[in-house]
């Protein structure tokens, strides 16, 4: 990975090469030659390795802890329930990779035979490793990721990102520019909050041309163990999801109740679907699930009747 | 979460004026937010643009007298958080809240946080366990919606103080949301207690005197 600056201005931009930061890094002629305004050339290198992948979903958040990891995971269990179908879940939160503890591995990448994982949590020899890299070397672990995985023959691709639209999210949409993706899934809790961040996610996926799947409302009302009555723990104050998905012109793919027992399945690193399977919540999973295949699917028969026209 | 969303930054002979929340000015804010010309508008910055601005929010913020300057970071150990600590660092920071969630996914994570701050010579004042459980409004039963126990287990193997747990509650959503100020409105919260008795600890543990 190459080393650059601490104020690095990035490659790309119209100061590569030629601010005070860059005196001294290796990179500087590079830059400042115009070399960083021309195409990466792991855009291809990337589009080549992801020929023998079908589908590639991202998973987006505008928000932390909305629960895109576990949304993530669950997507990959629920569809990997097929053998016959190859999933791997590639982990791009590189500050906060939650996905190995999520899918109960401790460094093995494959959770069932038909069902792969990658992160940076596997790269770290401890659980108190801090990876503490500005977005430049993020970037490139990334691109190693995308780029030098042998990835296989997969059908479906899932990305689970870190919250916002930084580094990461430019990078990977960069790097997978070539390789087409399916689209992106956000998730977002009820409340004002929450949406707020997910109307500038959509914002953002229109401003890079990533499809839209829809919208994934998670906690989505609680029901008492003891007297079973709803109540909800994140108020939808401004209409939740469904209203802003109306607004935005955006599909809402479902609504996941809290269940005390998501949190406890994660942590144990199990699938929920195999402890509750008729909890609503693992009900609601599974109808999104099917959304987003019958997206794929959708998007799949369209590219080849135009291929074919 | 202040109700002060369209608020605008205005330049004074000091700087940037911070946006004042109440006649008293005892509280003010900023945030990238209040630059943006639409809410919706999406910030699609790599870090050097983020590190800039963050730097931009300590010295060129015409802050005036501060009992505390509190600093609100998106999740993770990157670009936003070491350019908090660069531009902080002349100031000597007090120190680091590290909030978490019960479950061990949260934890491990968080436990990175803490890694984060000893490595940049950040002293952490304590650790916060946020929604740690939900109490029903139909029958008073608590259930542990996100599992139990992680911030205190954190906390007691990173040699760290505890300093509480903060329960659910909707209504402190419901009100950061409409603007209403929780504390006035829903004193009887278990919430609010949490909430002070961690305010109270931070008050406690500030020195007196700084050098």
């Amino acid at each position: 990975m190459e080393e650059v600056p601490h104020d690095c201005p990035g490659a790309d931009s119209a100061q590569a090469g030629r601010g005070a930061s860059c005196q001294g890094c290796p990179n500087q002629r590079l830059c400042a030659s115009g070399a960083g305004a021309t195409p990466d050339p792991a855009i291809e290198e990337i589009k080549e390795k992801m020929k023998t992948v079908k589908h590639k979903i991202l998973v987006l958040s505008g928000k932390g802890g909305v629960g895109k990891s576990t949304f993530s995971a669950h997507l990959a269990h629920g569809l990997a329930e097929d053998e016959n179908t190859q999933i791997a879940l590639l982990d791009i939160d590189i500050c906060g990779p939650s996905i190995p503890k999520i899918m109960g591995l401790e460094g093995e990448q494959y959770v069932e035979d038909n069902l792969g994982v990658m992160s940076v949590g596997f790269l770290l020899s401890s659980p108190d490793d801090a990876v503490i890299w500005r977005g430049p070397k993020k970037n490139g672990m990334i691109k190693q990721f995308l780029r030098d995985v042998d990835w296989g023959e997969v059908d479906y691709l899932i990305v689970d990102t870190p919250p916002g639209t930084s580094d990461e999210h430019l990078s990977v949409v960069q790097y997978l520019a070539a390789a087409r993706i399916d689209g992106a899934v956000i998730i977002t809790t009820p409340q004002e909050v929450s949406l707020q961040d997910v109307r500038k996610e959509i914002n953002f996926c229109r401003k890079v041309k990533l499809p839209i799947i829809g919208v994934v409302e998670n906690m989505s009302g609680f029901i008492c163990p003891k007297c079973k009555k709803e109540s909800q723990i994140f108020p939808p104050t401004t209409g939740g999801a469904e209203l802003m998905c109306q607004d935005l012109e955006v599909p809402l793919l479902g609504r996941v109740p809290l269940d005390p027992l998501i949190g406890k399945n994660c942590d144990k690193g199990q699938s929920f679907f195999i402890d509750a399977p008729d909890s609503p919540a693992t009900l609601a999973y599974r109808s999104i699930i099917q959304r987003i295949q019958e997206f794929c699917d959708l998007r799949q028969s369209e590219e080849e009747n135009l291929i074919n026209s | 979460m202040f109700g002060a969303q369209g608020r605008a930054v205005h330049q004074c002979d000091r700087g940037w004026a911070p946006v004042f929340l109440d006649r008293e000015q005892s509280i003010s804010l900023m945030s990238v937010g209040f630059l943006l010309e639409k809410p919706d508008e999406a910030v699609v910055w790599r870090g050097p643009k983020k590190n800039a601005l963050i730097k931009q929010f300590v010295s060129d913020v015409a802050w005036g007298e501060l009992d505390y300057l509190v600093v609100d970071t998106p999740p993770g150990t990157s670009d936003e958080h070491m350019a908090t600590i660069e531009a902080l660092r002349p100031y000597q920071p007090l120190g680091a809240l590290v909030v978490t969630t019960p479950q061990a996914v949260s934890v491990g994570d968080v436990r990175r946080e803490l890694t984060f701050c000893r490595k940049t010579g950040v002293r952490v004042m304590g650790v916060v366990e946020n929604m740690s459980g939900f109490t029903c409004p139909h029958c008073t039963e608590c259930t542990s919606v996100f599992s139990r126990g992680g911030g205190e287990e954190l906390a007691r193997l990173a040699g760290v103080p505890f300093l509480g747990s903060v329960p659910l509650d909707p209504e402190l959503t419901r009100s950061l949301e409409e603007g209403h100020d929780f504390i006035r409105e829903f004193p009887g919260s278990p919430t609010f207690a949490a909430l002070t008795s961690i305010a109270r600890r931070i008050l406690d543990a500030t020195p007196t005197c700084l050098p």
